[in-house]
């Protein structure tokens, strides 16, 4: 009997004609194993392990602290409580006002990223030529690839004083989450037109010839065929957009603001769960302090709410699949 | 081959669709409407990225001369620069290349050739690997403070934890373009190798992976500039600190250049600000230039098998 380590898998590019377990497979399909051969199998399986290790490392990192900060602050006073004041004589630990935040955040910036990059997908995929294609990817990528500490300055540098207060005459401070969202949205959009896009060129060409004769023009092909059958990669991508924009930091740590208050109106400063945590690390706060734990409190539940976000895409994903 | 589908479909949607009439105008207006807001959308990502490069030039044109490479961070604007912070950024991302390439890359040569796809291990081992890669950035940062608290690293502003942060930041993305690399290599290019006598590893090792070697780098090119980047997980590691001195090592303290981008911003005085666009747009050309090397690497390697 042979073990399993040593029968080529099933389904890997290494597998023999062979059935698993017949004696010829390995005579036939490969040499002798030589000296230290296994050594190197065995460092390469601990290497894709490590993910396991990582998981449950992040796991843990996160709940010993912030089961700690459970002991000292009730669960329902953090989840509900409407006022965060962490470092004040009368602290209290209500995370809603950063909820509050990051929920503004999300938002603008969706407005932004979906309509804009769905778009800018649908014209590559559906309306673009091969050569003008070529062109604009690459440059989503560069925009892609701007680091985000960039992004936030240019935010207060350009768009709250030249767009939000010059062109749009809006009564905004330095910072507020309007500006904050609107300039991550815009760093969303390669995501989700790249993802969408992919989704889209895999829709086989026969639905849109089937489409056409039926005399469909090429806008009505675009949003009742192709979308339709892109529905599921469509989702996929807005989603991976939404846990981006539910986790990204330099952006609202520069523009959003620092006063952690209840965002009710977007040309309001808040500080977001991630802005918070950003800040709240400059300080030098001891190991095992209760400063220290809050910020692992907030990173679990940040944690706990891009899993969420995971899993809703996952099953969104699986029920809308249709394979061509 | 393809331009010729689309005339074909083209000219066939043409002469199909034009059915004369009142609708047919109002459905052509439609049409035109929402092609115009196909280009808008495309505009607004392509306008935004023009202009927040001549904003940057044009806010930090001014300080960008020598004195951002040789000086050191300064409470008085004229005298300031960026010097440690490239150090630091150089230190930092040579530390997170040594550390995640050769464990991506491995991770992902046994997930593609030699893993049982239909152990239930490997498979938890994809979707966890799908699932880290989708996790907030800061989220590692607070990993590795607390790998380095459980360790009873008093110091926490170290370059090896900050490469710690960002190799495990990155490591999902490397796993997942190597893959992706390795998967493009004909089978028949490995069963080529097994004939002649070789066993899998050196099938691997003198056949495969040379011929996968474009796309791990255009990968981990891409993958490396996004940790040269990002900023969130260092911001826990201390990285927000006048660093006096040159980083020049692995324990040594450390600020990178977005860290530093990042101080700076949050200074009220103009100058500062302009010291931020400055230091911003070497680290644009810096990752302009990786992002070039690797589409590059792509366009010139890669075949087609």
């Amino acid at each position: 009997m042979m073990t399993d380590t040593r029968t080529p898998a099933a389904g890997s590019p290494l597998r023999s004609s062979l059935p698993p377990g017949d004696p010829r497979a390995r005579s036939i399909t490969r040499g002798k194993p030589h000296h230290g051969e296994r050594v190197v199998k065995v460092a390469l399986r601990l290497s894709a392990w490590l993910s396991i290790v990582i998981t449950l490392g992040i796991a843990i990192s996160l709940l010993v602290p912030a089961l700690e900060f459970f002991a000292e602050v009730p669960v329902t006073e953090f989840l509900f409580g409407t006022r965060w004041a962490p470092t004040f004589a009368d602290a209290t630990f209500g995370v809603l006002p950063l909820v509050t935040a990051t929920a503004w955040t999300t938002l603008i910036a969706l407005a932004v990223a979906v309509p804009f990059g769905l778009g800018a997908a649908i014209y590559l995929a559906e309306y673009a030529r091969p050569r003008v294609r070529k062109i604009i990817k690459p440059v989503l990528e560069v925009l892609a690839g701007i680091p985000t500490v960039v992004f936030g300055f240019f935010a207060i540098n350009f768009v709250t004083p030249n767009v939000l207060q010059s062109l749009l005459g809006l009564n905004v401070s330095t910072f507020s989450v309007l500006a904050a969202g609107m300039v991550m949205g815009v760093m969303i959009i390669p995501t989700i037109a790249s993802l969408s896009e992919d989704a889209m060129t895999a829709v086989p060409q026969a639905m849109r010839q089937g489409s056409a004769a039926l005399a469909a023009n090429r806008m009505q092909t675009s949003l009742r065929v192709v979308f339709p059958a892109a529905l599921s990669g469509i989702i996929a991508a807005i989603v991976l957009g939404i846990s981006r924009a539910i986790g990204e930091t330099m952006i609202v740590a520069i523009a959003a603001g620092s006063r952690a208050q209840m965002v009710t109106d977007p040309t309001m400063e808040g500080s977001t769960m991630t802005g918070f945590i950003a800040r709240a690390a400059l300080g030098d706060s001891r190991v095992g302090s209760l400063e220290y734990n809050t910020l692992f409190a907030v990173g679990l539940l940040l944690f706990v709410l891009t899993m969420i976000v995971n899993m809703i895409s996952v099953q969104i994903v699986r029920r809308f699949r249709q394979e061509y | 081959m393809t331009s010729t589908v689309a005339a074909a479909r083209k000219g066939a949607s043409r002469t199909l669709t034009s059915t004369g009439g009142v609708r047919s105008m109002w459905g052509k207006l439609r049409s035109l409407g929402f092609l115009v807001f196909l280009w808008i959308s495309l505009l607004v990502a392509l306008i935004t990225l023009v202009v927040l490069i001549l904003d940057t030039i044009r806010t930090g044109a001014t300080r960008l001369d020598t004195r951002l490479f040789t000086e050191y961070p300064s409470s008085r604007p004229a005298e300031a620069g960026a010097r440690p912070a490239i150090i630091g950024s150089a230190w930092v991302i040579g530390a997170t290349a040594a550390l995640a390439i050769p464990l991506g890359v491995a991770a992902a040569v046994h997930l593609e050739e030699f893993a049982n796809r239909h152990s239930k291990v490997n498979r938890y081992v994809e979707v966890l690997v799908q699932n880290l890669a989708a996790i907030p950035s800061i989220i590692y940062g607070m990993l590795a403070l607390s790998t380095l608290a459980l360790m009873g690293v008093s110091n926490k502003n170290i370059v090896i934890g900050g490469a710690l942060a960002l190799a495990l930041l990155i490591l999902p993305v490397i796993i997942i373009s190597t893959r992706e690399a390795l998967r493009a290599v004909p089978r028949e290019m490995r069963q080529g190798s097994l004939a002649l006598g070789a066993t899998d590893v050196q099938t691997v090792w003198r056949t495969t992976l040379p011929a996968a070697i474009p796309g791990i780098a255009t990968g981990t090119i891409l993958a490396l500039s996004r940790a040269l980047g990002e900023a969130a997980p260092l911001l826990l590691l201390g990285g927000l600190v006048f660093i006096s001195f040159d980083p020049n090592g692995l324990l040594s303290g450390f600020t990178t250049m977005p860290i530093q981008i990042f101080g700076w911003t949050g200074n009220p005085q103009a100058e500062f600000h302009e010291l931020a666009a400055a230091a911003s747009i070497v680290l644009l050309v810096i990752l302009l230039a990786m992002n070039g090397l690797a589409i590059a690497i792509r366009n010139r390697y890669q075949r087609r098998w």
